[in-house]
């Protein structure tokens, strides 16, 4: 609240200078009025024809259809899952890299803080490489296609015709 | 609301005063939708390019027909593509503009006689502002129309139209 006021009140009443959430405002107040001058500039200068087609959902010249909350599959969510899983991985490395080196860590334990670390880093690496074997194994990373039925199609065309044509040109 | 819009009957100092800045507002910025049909688009894009730049006669290509002024059809228009071409033009908003570019949109070039599936003229769906011949046109042909579209705009008045009322009454 005194943060607002101070805002609010633009001119400093010792040294009349306009203290720094003032500049704020006047910036915001600036935005919107010249936000608005568009808008009202563009309300009397536009013509206004509307019809059904214009009044439609744009969706690149197609007849629009369904609705806009469209639902995604669900394996996306573990792909995604998954995806994290190794992100956070990647993000864990990073740390642990600065300290792998870390020269005076390294003297002071005489060379074993170097095999220490990779040796935990392994582990960690390891424990994640589990839990994608599990997923693999489990089978949630197939991805299951969908079966294709031939249609039987009446064609007046008979098959070997093709085959006549294909004949001819191979020869 | 669009209170100035063909609202005036007679014209006065502040009307055509009005209607020069308002045309030089729109005729400097002409935002052509961003879509192509055939190798028109081809040459379309180079027009918008670094050589032949666009951008100088302040046209930005708009990828959505709600922002976009001017609608350059710059292919074969087949009957498939035509639903499609008349409702983008009906989402785009007033004014608007159609630059038809090379024969194909003309009038049906190549495919004129024998093209059972093409339209033959884009003026027969959607009204055309200007046309722009060639096969395709080259880019400077392009800016030759959208200029042309340019002297268009600045010949245009807020002012109601009365051609038609002027052609009904020398009919009677």
């Amino acid at each position: 609240m005194k943060l607002l006021f101070t805002g609010l009140s633009l001119v400093n009443m010792e040294n009349s200078a306009i203290s720094g959430f003032g500049e704020v405002l006047i910036f915001v107040i600036g935005g919107i009025l010249f936000l608005c001058g568009g808008l009202f500039t563009a309300w009397i200068v536009r013509p206004s024809r509307p019809n059904e087609e214009k009044l439609t959902t744009y969706e690149s010249g197609e007849e629009p259809l369904g609705n806009a909350w469209g639902r995604i599959n669900i394996r996306f969510y573990l792909v995604a899952l998954i995806f994290l899983l190794f992100e956070v991985e990647i993000i864990f490395l990073f740390p642990w890299a600065t300290v792998f080196g870390s020269k005076a860590l390294i003297i002071s334990t005489d060379g074993n803080w170097g095999w220490f670390a990779l040796v935990e880093m392994f582990v960690f690496l390891g424990i994640l490489a589990i839990g994608l074997a599990y997923a693999w194994v489990k089978g949630f990373l197939d991805w299951p296609k969908p079966k294709v039925e031939k249609k039987e199609i009446d064609s007046p065309v008979p098959g070997d015709l093709y085959q006549e044509v294909n004949r001819k040109y191979s020869a | 609301m669009g209170l100035l819009d063909k609202q005036f009957n007679s014209g006065g100092v502040m009307v055509t005063k009005l209607d020069d800045l308002i045309n030089w507002a729109r005729l400097s910025s002409m935002w052509p939708m961003t879509f192509g049909l055939a190798c028109c688009a081809i040459e379309f894009m180079s027009a918008g390019a670094s050589i032949y730049d666009l951008d100088r006669f302040g046209m930005a290509p708009f990828a959505s027909p709600r922002q976009s002024d001017v609608m350059i059809v710059a292919g074969t228009v087949t009957f498939k593509m035509a639903d499609r071409v008349r409702r983008l033009y009906e989402q785009m908003a007033e004014p608007r503009y159609v630059v038809s570019m090379g024969s194909c949109s003309n009038c049906g070039g190549p495919y004129w006689e024998h093209g059972y599936h093409v339209v033959k003229g884009v003026d027969r769906i959607i009204p055309v502002d200007v046309f722009v011949p060639g096969c395709p046109p080259r880019p400077e042909a392009l800016i030759g129309g959208l200029l042309k579209l340019q002297e268009k705009i600045r010949g245009e008045s807020l002012m109601a139209p009365t051609a038609i009322e002027k052609m009904m009454a020398e009919r009677v």
